[in-house]
């Protein structure tokens, strides 16, 4: 069973979001995401500055098996891509939730994180996948 | 005998199976009006033998003509050992094959191909290969834009001193993918791109500029004050090169102070007979940081269970049988044969070799440019530096001209006259290694000649 931490937000696309004490958010992908995709060989964060929507493709995280998208929780300004990732992708393997986030968002609406899944919600969402 | 699997029985019983009467039934969706009637011009079937003889009737018209033309694609000299070796059954596939438990052989050609490309271009990575030169320059456009993550415009400088024929394919390609592309101009006197043209684009967010080494006219171009100005102004810099010309000038990776993004251009001069325009290869290498952005197939070699080396295509999550529309480009193959005929090329000439075919050719054309420009009513177009290509300006129309050498059994060289209408009565002329002195004797004597009788006229 994978680690899914209760005060953290979460997309069904498997991508998790913290409310930081600075008020931007950070996202990374969860436990069951970086399992499911294996060793991580690549991982392209985006660039400071950049506008992204809600459910927009802002990073792609590639394993040994697959490459896919990071979809963004929230509409808002990047303030962040962790650079960290560039020389050690694996990161997201060992610590998905720490020293593996992707990219921190500046919200344009903090309503709409408020309005993601929580810990049980997306348990419960793993749980539908698995059946 | 019919190629075709199934018999008149087999149809009839598929089509009773299904309910149709008639195969064309199948088709009823397709309007009435759309459907074509047979085609028009194509003449009755002809038998093998006839179609031979017609083949070898119309080879013996084209003749072997003396040929001084380049403009994108060059007559070198091949060693017979090249295409013997190609077309081996081991080589000779009309696919290429990419099991690495099946095709060791093909697999270390290609990483073989990659590293010697990658030496000439000076850049860490080359691709296994792409259709050809012009495409291949489209697909660095769109790679550049992509890899280019400071710059969100889709705007590209491109010469007006690049191939012509490589910038309607850049339009048609990748100006239908919002990518836009702008002229810069050339000196009218030297032939190569001003550095002045760029800086009216400076901090308007260029994603890309792309310099032709040499350039359609065969002059030289500062492509060290071109790349720093593209690195200082956030864009990435593509260079187009001729492979012939890498073993004496600087590669790619070596120009100003951090070298060329991206390497592409024709790779027809390393093997690759003129054969009436193709099939050619295109090639592309690039910066490591820039290797997930590129298009096309890639071979590494690494080790098996056993720890035994071995080759195998490698970071294919760019490609689409993974990424899917995503992909770096809808093309994901390489042109196989072509560079089997290069590398072999390549290893027979070895860098040394490549560099006397550089050398011999800058030397001929020297001569050519020297024996036509003593004729009167013949003058260079520009006095800057070039490799194995020179624009010479006529007192008349190119066109009737070419036409008059034509009959003397040579090509007298390219019209561009049509591309660079500024330039007045402008044609490209091209000597290799394979023209000798007598050669570009009997093209200066005909050429008096044939101006000589215009101007009598």
């Amino acid at each position: 069973m994978s680690n899914v931490p209760a005060d953290l937000r979460y997309l069904k696309s498997h991508e998790w979001a913290r409310l930081e004490a600075d008020g931007t958010i950070a996202v990374g992908i969860s436990d069951h995401a970086q399992q499911a995709l294996g060793d991580l060989v690549f991982v392209e964060a985006p660039e400071a500055g950049r506008r992204v929507s809600a459910g927009e493709a802002c990073a792609v995280v590639e394993s040994v098996k697959a490459a896919s998208d990071v979809y963004s929780p929230v509409s808002g300004e990047i303030v962040a891509g962790n650079a960290d990732l560039g020389g050690q992708p694996e990161l997201i393997n060992s610590d998905p939730y720490g020293a593996g986030w992707i990219m921190r968002i500046r919200p344009d609406d903090k309503a709409q994180f408020a309005a993601l899944l929580d810990a049980k919600a997306y348990e419960a969402a793993l749980a539908a996948d698995t059946h | 005998m019919p190629f075709i699997p199934h018999t008149a029985a087999d149809v009839r019983a598929m089509l009773a199976a299904i309910g149709v009467r008639h195969t064309n039934d199948l088709f009823d969706e397709i309007p009435e009006e759309l459907r074509a009637r047979g085609l028009e011009g194509v003449p009755p079937a002809l038998s093998e033998m006839e179609v031979g003889r017609l083949m070898s009737e119309r080879a013996a018209r084209d003749g072997r003509r003396l040929n001084f033309i380049g403009a994108g694609a060059y007559e070198h000299h091949i060693p017979a050992a090249v295409w013997s070796i190609v077309t081996r059954g081991e080589f000779y596939s009309a696919y290429t094959p990419y099991q690495a438990e099946a095709s060791q052989g093909t697999l270390q050609l290609l990483y073989e191909y990659q590293t010697m490309m990658s030496a000439l271009t000076g850049l860490a990575i080359s691709n296994a290969s792409l259709y050809d030169g012009a495409s291949g320059l489209a697909e660095a456009c769109l790679m550049a834009v992509r890899a280019n993550r400071k710059s969100t415009s889709q705007r590209i400088l491109v010469p007006a001193a690049l191939n012509p024929t490589y910038r309607s394919v850049l339009r048609g390609v990748a100006g239908h993918q919002h990518l836009s592309f702008e002229a810069l101009p050339f000196d009218p006197r030297g032939g190569h791109t001003v550095l002045a043209g760029l800086e009216s684009y400076r901090g308007q967010g260029i994603a890309a500029v792309v310099i032709q080494q040499p350039n359609f006219f065969g002059t030289l171009e500062d492509v060290d004050a071109i790349t720093n100005w593209a690195h200082e102004n956030g864009a990435l810099l593509i260079g187009v090169v001729n492979p012939t010309s890498l073993a004496v000038l600087k590669p790619p990776g070596q120009w100003g102070a951090k070298g060329a993004d991206v390497a592409c251009g024709e790779g027809q001069p390393l093997g690759v007979p003129l054969s009436s325009g193709g099939p050619y290869f295109g090639f592309m290498a690039t910066k490591s940081e820039h290797v997930r952005q590129m298009p096309g197939r890639i071979v590494g070699r690494t080790v098996d269970l056993d720890g035994k080396p071995g080759f195998t295509l490698t970071l294919q999550a760019r490609e689409q049988h993974i990424r899917r529309s995503k992909a770096t480009s809808n093309i994901c193959t390489n042109q196989g044969l072509l560079v089997t005929a290069a590398t072999i090329y390549l290893s027979l000439l070895g860098p040394r070799g490549l560099a006397q075919v550089a050398a011999v050719s800058m030397q001929r054309t020297q001569e050519l440019v020297a024996a036509l420009t003593r004729i009167p009513g013949v003058r260079l177009a520009f006095d800057g530096p070039r490799f194995h290509e020179a624009v010479l300006l006529l007192d008349r129309p190119v066109g009737p001209v070419l036409a008059a050498l034509a009959g003397r059994g040579i090509v007298g060289g390219c019209d561009i006259s049509r591309h660079y209408p500024a330039l007045g009565h402008a044609l490209l002329v091209c000597a290799t290694e394979t023209r000798t002195l007598d050669d570009i004797e009997t093209y200066a004597r005909a050429l008096t000649d044939v101006l000589a009788a215009a101007a009598a006229a």
